[in-house]
């Protein structure tokens, strides 16, 4: 399997990132080497392998159901580059 | 709809889980509170914060899935659903894609011809994102919408039916079915209006009788159970034209504009779908052990098919007012108090129904809002059964009860609507009761003051109780004298 730089393109733009030419031919190099040995482990025999779902060999990690305060408007808008009315604000889009 | 097509549609429903705090973090879901005064920098999607899950939340939905008849999945687990919007501070929703709580189960609904199962594919756990206002007026947009993050990371399920619905009709009754059933259980409000229940659809036309799938369209921005029922009948309608004109329905997302009443494509980005799904590692998963879902099983309560057997069953109400009065646990309940104080259920049920529910309606109230309570209501119900009130006035009576928030004799009372107060109207019925009854008449004559009281009382049952007794009671003396 290969990766071509317009499918990077795609992901870029998914991602919401502005890549230049040599980066997006970087990138194209790079995926495919990962890809590549995505190849490599491929050819082990899994089929008696249940799919991982998690790195940690735990479940059922729960929280109970109780109301904590968090944080006041001003201190989570406090970072915000545009407010107004305890609001963050935003470019539009529709 | 024209004969030669049927209607094939699904429906999408995300009901918001009634807990206290959100699904991942300890903030409050409440409602209506002031922008950004519920937020936290879990929910925030801040930098370095780790999510945990509300058993609560794990707790609802396994009863919502049970309540539906699915399968409860033995392990199941949290992935990431990326995509860019303000509504979502972390660039993804945490979600579950291949791996859900729950699968196929089933909602039984009644329709024209009967009962009907309508297949629920999955249910499973997601957090809701934060609400976007944009600035500016219809005609005057501005170029900023405002965002309030308090919604965001409020539990929500996501339950997707089978195709199974071929009418507006259909779908209307699979959503009043499964927000009774969410409601029974505690599950949900299911408020449309203050968005705990949300429901799109998928629809598509296809030649009566057939069996294949000729292509969907979603339809989204559907605000009341009404809503969905005149967007649909649009939506197949605007589809059957399309076949009848020679074109083609193309596969796109619509949506409901309710003023004008149709549905408008909407326009998205292609790449909108291209959702890249993978699994939350921040997130263990869950495994769901037998004793879990038989815990939940057994605590389940009654549900709305077997509170209406049970109310036909033990009050002998007919299938069609059982339903009604099931269809919202409010009701039933209320439905409940008063037969607890008054045995006359049908009597009950009728009042339910009919001036009740309209007054309900007229005022935006919920049952157990009603100003009038159980108690009040059969207090109302007695004093018609005793002749105190005629059935017409009961009505007037339970009008002003509601207005005023008053009890039934004290309105009754301060409207004099009890009493007939004119001697015009009460002289032909006491002649009637004096040429009746001879010798009460002659031994009041005689002297026997008890003799003017059984006079009274006769003249009292003739009125059903509505003649003034003082009035009567001079009015009886001065004929006999
Ligand atoms: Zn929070």
């Amino acid at each position: 399997m290969s990766i071509s730089l317009e499918e990077v393109e795609h992901v870029a733009l998914l991602a919401r990132l502005e890549l230049g030419p040599a980066e997006k031919e970087a990138y194209t190099q790079q995926l495919n080497a990962i890809l590549g040995y995505m190849e490599k482990l491929n050819e082990l025999d899994t089929e008696n392998v249940e799919p991982m779902a998690h790195v940690l060999p735990l479940a059922n990690v729960f929280r109970e159901d109780e109301v904590k305060p968090g944080l006041a408007p001003e201190a989570a808008l406090d970072q915000a580059p545009d407010k107004h009315d305890n609001q963050f604000r935003v470019p539009k889009i529709v | 709809m024209s004969g030669d097509y049927e209607a094939v549609i699904g429906l999408e429903v995300h009901v918001e889980l009634k807990t206290k705090s959100k699904v991942f973090c300890p903030c409050s879901t409440e409602f209506g509170a002031p922008p950004n005064t519920h937020v936290c920098p879990v929910c925030l999607g801040l930098p370095g914060v780790l999510p945990v899950l509300n058993k609560q939340v794990v707790e609802l939905a396994l009863r919502a899935a049970l309540a539906l008849n699915c399968r409860v999945a033995a392990f199941c687990k949290f992935d990431r659903k990326n995509y860019y919007y303000p509504d979502l501070p972390k660039n993804y929703q945490i979600s579950q894609y291949d791996l859900p709580l729950a699968l196929d189960g089933y909602l039984e609904i009644d329709t024209e011809y009967g009962s009907k199962r309508v297949g629920i594919i999955r249910i499973h756990m997601e957090e809701d994102a934060g609400k976007l206002i944009h600035e500016g007026e219809a005609l005057n947009p501005g170029k900023y919408s405002l965002v309030d993050y308090n919604r965001t990371g409020v539990p929500l399920l996501e339950i997707v039916s089978q195709p199974d619905m071929t009418s507006p009709e259909e779908a209307r009754a699979y959503l009043e079915k499964l927000k009774a059933v969410l409601q029974y259980t505690d599950v949900s409000d299911c408020r449309m209006e203050e968005g705990s229940l949300r429901c799109d659809a998928n629809v598509s036309v296809r030649p009566a009788g057939s069996t294949e799938l000729w292509t969907k369209t979603e339809v989204k921005n559907m605000n009341s159970f009404r809503s969905v029922q005149r967007a649909l009948a649009y939506e197949i309608e605007r589809q059957i034209g399309l076949y009848e004109g020679g074109e083609q329905v193309v596969q796109e997302t619509m949506a409901w504009d309710e003023a004008h009443g149709v549905t408008v494509p909407m326009r998205s980005k292609e790449e909108a779908h291209d959702y890249r799904y993978f699994p939350e590692p921040d997130l263990v998963p869950l495994r769901i052990e037998a004793e879990w879902i038989g815990r939940v099983k057994e605590h389940l309560p009654e549900l709305p098919d077997a509170r209406k057997h049970r109310l036909m069953q033990d009050y002998g109400l007919s299938a069609y007012d059982a339903g009604v009065i099931t269809a919202s646990r409010d009701l039933a309940d209320y439905f409940d108090a008063c037969v607890a104080a008054y045995p006359q259920a049908k009597t009950v049920a009728n009042w339910l129904m009919g001036d009740f529910s309209r007054l309900l309606n007229s005022y935006n109230l919920e049952p157990r809002q009603a100003p009038v309570s159980p108690a009040e209501l059969v207090e109302l119900m007695v004093m018609i059964d005793r002749g105190k009130i005629s059935g017409k006035m009961g009505k007037t009576v339970l009008e002003e009860m509601f207005a005023t928030g008053k009890k039934a004799k004290d309105v009754v009372a301060e409207k004099g609507l009890a009493q007939i107060s004119d001697a015009e109207s009460l002289r032909p019925i006491i002649q009637e009761v004096i040429a009746a009854n001879p010798g009460p008449v002659e031994d009041f004559r005689q002297g026997k003051e008890k003799a003017l009281g059984f006079l009274v009382g006769q003249v009292m049952r003739a009125t059903r109780g509505q003649a003034n007794p003082a009035l009567v009671n001079e009015l009886l003396k001065e004929s006999m004298n």
